[in-house]
């Protein structure tokens, strides 16, 4: 499966993180003798999927699914337990700190909360100029100053206001210069994770405008980590659909949105709140999400599907390929029951 | 008839040292008994404080400086505090966002329950858990014997919500007001949570304000609609009707900036600037820094809400007032 096209590609990514805590914690008593247990959140479990040049490239699923431990763990942040991942066909997980460098220029990350991401301390000069001096050593001083005037203006910050702290900005302005940071660099890709959650509703449309302009003027790629629905509907060139640290469906936007596959996806798109509609008619799920430490076998999202069959409850799924183009695990869909 | 809640020319100001901020700005709003409001609005717009001031929720520094809140026909804005101790949680029930912080640590659902009740009923402890019981079941909550003896950290973000809503039910309220009761939740629990207030609004008879930024979970519940700007009511009207035939121009921006779906890529539409700091409210509409059709009489006149006979409801914008 090489891509020419692809610029990353995650290819079976196991992420499990240890809970066990100290040594005290982990002493259990079965049968009269102690034993140590270890205890590991199962956040990854064997996701594989490439991003293509130039696309916008969204994760969705509800909270615990591990959508953003997978954007932490393609950029680096956290180190795979199994699994790689590779930038332009190299390997970049086994990298050691130094080695990673380059890389780390070319993919950048917008977080969530821009109250949060800015260091209060700096201002917004200092915040921007860092990375640039970091990465290009050669600039002059005067070269790093041009180039931070030249991203504020980009971003729609007045470059006049460079020597004002975070807390003097708005929460819509602050997000701009966290999106200014990230693209001080020049990256190639950037990974943001719920970029817009803590904002206004008008806001939102502003920052969405000007993550769509970035894309076209650089030729970025994203991978734009969300739970809001309509956004991912608007902005996506592809979805992927997460539950319980598993793939369930890899599609086109057009696809997921006219005929979404897997029963989560589904579930998941009958739920959104439309402008519009009145009452309810989303698709009824039972039970709740189990906790990653305690995977169902089989298909992890057996638990809640009402399409559950003994095969199921055994078998964890594949990702096929449907007739129409996307990409889902489900035994339903490729026994063809639905 | 009356009103199930007559809200007259209500202000709230705040006391600060470098004098009073206004957060509510003189509103007016009607609700029927078994009607459901949504109270629309950015952060600032003072949709919390509007929902608040109705059962005199507002903390010092805040106040109610002037106007009236009739409930069933009496004035509980001049109530004394005893008095209102009644109304609240009783009559009038609330729902915040986060059921953790709603919810106590430390006691049972049971014990929190049983508490809400005898506050404001003289009966058995073992009839007040009867009661309770039968409240958790009508919130759909799986095997609610086990629930009550359970500490709210054993339960997940829907259930704490589903009991919050339960508690709210204890008194048989003929309102409910609910901030923002979904925002905490992921869409699917978010869409089960407020189908279960839609229809126990319906079966109870209850009214309803909603208080909430999400459009979209508005026009599913109710039925009428304010929406509110810098501390004022910009807009009101049935909920149809100004979703698909917004008038003022900030809900017509707050419309065209959701992404719609269709699978268009375009632009969003983007209103410019942000919600003035009620420290600095501009003169005349609040909104003119900010729209696209701003005339003269914009920057000095505020303009105050009006209905025409042609379309319903009822809009503050001076655009329309010139074409009258």
């Amino acid at each position: 499966m090489t891509d020419s096209k692809s610029l990353v590609r995650i290819s079976n990514v196991v992420k499990h993180f240890d809970i066990s805590g100290g040594f005290l914690d982990r002493i259990s008593f079965s049968g009269g003798r102690p034993s140590l247990t270890t205890t590991t959140v199962k956040a990854l479990n064997d996701v594989s999927l490439d991003i293509t040049q130039g696309e916008i490239l969204s994760v969705v699923g509800e909270s615990g699914c591990g959508k953003s431990t997978l954007g932490r763990t393609v950029l680096g942040l956290y180190p795979p337990t199994s699994g790689e991942i590779a930038f332009r066909d190299t390997r970049i997980d086994n990298l050691s700190a130094r080695q990673m460098l380059p890389y780390r220029r070319k993919m950048q990350m917008v977080f969530q909360d821009p109250y949060a991401s800015l260091n209060p301390r700096m201002t917004v000069r200092q915040i921007l100029e860092e990375p640039t001096s970091f990465h290009f050593p050669d600039l002059s001083r005067s070269q790093v100053q041009d180039k931070v005037a030249e991203v504020m203006r980009q971003v729609g910050v007045d470059p006049a206001w460079a020597g004002r702290y975070p807390h003097e900005f708005s929460g819509g302005q602050r997000q701009r210069i966290s999106i200014a940071r990230a693209l001080m660099v020049d990256p190639e890709f950037i990974v943001a994770d719920e970029p817009i959650s803590a904002l206004d509703v008008s806001i939102q449309a502003q920052i969405l405008n000007l993550i769509m302009d970035c894309q076209e003027r650089f030729g970025l790629t994203y991978m734009f980590i969300t739970h809001d629905l309509s956004v991912v509907e608007h902005i996506s060139t592809r979805v992927a659909v997460m539950y319980l640290g598993t793939l369930c469906e890899l599609a086109d936007k057009k696809n997921l949105y006219g005929e979404p596959q897997h029963p989560y996806s589904r579930a998941l798109l009958s739920a959104i709140p439309r402008l519009g509609s009145k009452g309810f008619s989303h698709m009824r799920l039972k039970g709740e999400v189990p906790t990653p430490i305690n995977l169902p076998p089989g298909c992890v999202f057996h638990t809640r599907c009402p399409f559950t069959e003994e095969r199921c409850r055994r078998e964890i799924p594949a990702l096929r390929t449907l007739p129409n183009g996307s990409r889902a695990a489900c035994h339903a869909l490729e026994e063809g029951r639905i | 008839m009356t009103h199930l809640l007559e809200v007259q020319d209500l202000v709230v100001k705040f006391g600060l040292r470098s004098g009073d901020l206004t957060a509510l700005n003189g509103i007016n709003f009607t609700l029927d008994p078994g009607e459901r409001m949504g109270l629309v609005g950015e952060s600032g717009a003072g949709k919390s404080v509007a929902g608040f001031s109705i059962i005199n929720l507002i903390s010092k520094p805040g106040f109610i400086a002037s106007g009236r809140v009739l409930f069933e026909g009496e004035e509980i804005s001049a109530y004394p505090l005893e008095q209102m101790r009644g109304i609240r949680g009783n009559r009038i029930s609330m729902i915040f966002q986060d059921p953790m912080m709603t919810l106590n640590p430390v006691l049972t659902i049971g014990t929190q329950m049983v508490e809400t009740i005898l506050a404001h009923n003289r009966i058995s402890t073992a009839h007040a858990r009867e009661i309770a019981l039968e409240k958790l079941s009508k919130v759909y909550i799986s095997s609610p014997g086990k629930r009550l003896g359970q500490y709210p950290h054993e339960l997940s973000g829907g259930m704490r919500q589903r009991v919050v809503i339960a508690i709210s039910l204890l008194t048989n309220p003929s309102l409910i007001i609910a901030d923002e009761p979904t925002t905490a939740l992921d869409v699917t629990i978010q869409a089960e949570v407020m189908a279960l207030l839609l229809e126990l609004c319906k079966n109870e008879h209850m009214g309803l304000i909603l208080i909430t930024h999400d459009l979209g979970v508005v026009s599913q519940v109710t039925e009428k609609i304010c929406v509110m700007y810098a501390g004022r009511i910009v807009e009101q009207g049935p909920t149809e009707s100004i979703v698909t035939n917004p008038r003022h121009p900030y809900t017509r921006g707050l419309i065209q900036a959701l992404p719609q779906g269709g699978g268009g890529r375009g632009r969003l539409h983007q209103i410019p600037g942000m919600m003035p700091n009620l420290t600095s409210i501009p003169p005349g509409c609040a909104f003119h820094p900010r729209c696209e059709h701003t005339m003269d009489i914009c920057r000095s006149k505020a303009p105050q809400l009006f209905g025409d006979s042609e379309t319903p409801g009822l809009v503050a914008c001076h655009l329309y007032a010139q074409a009258r």
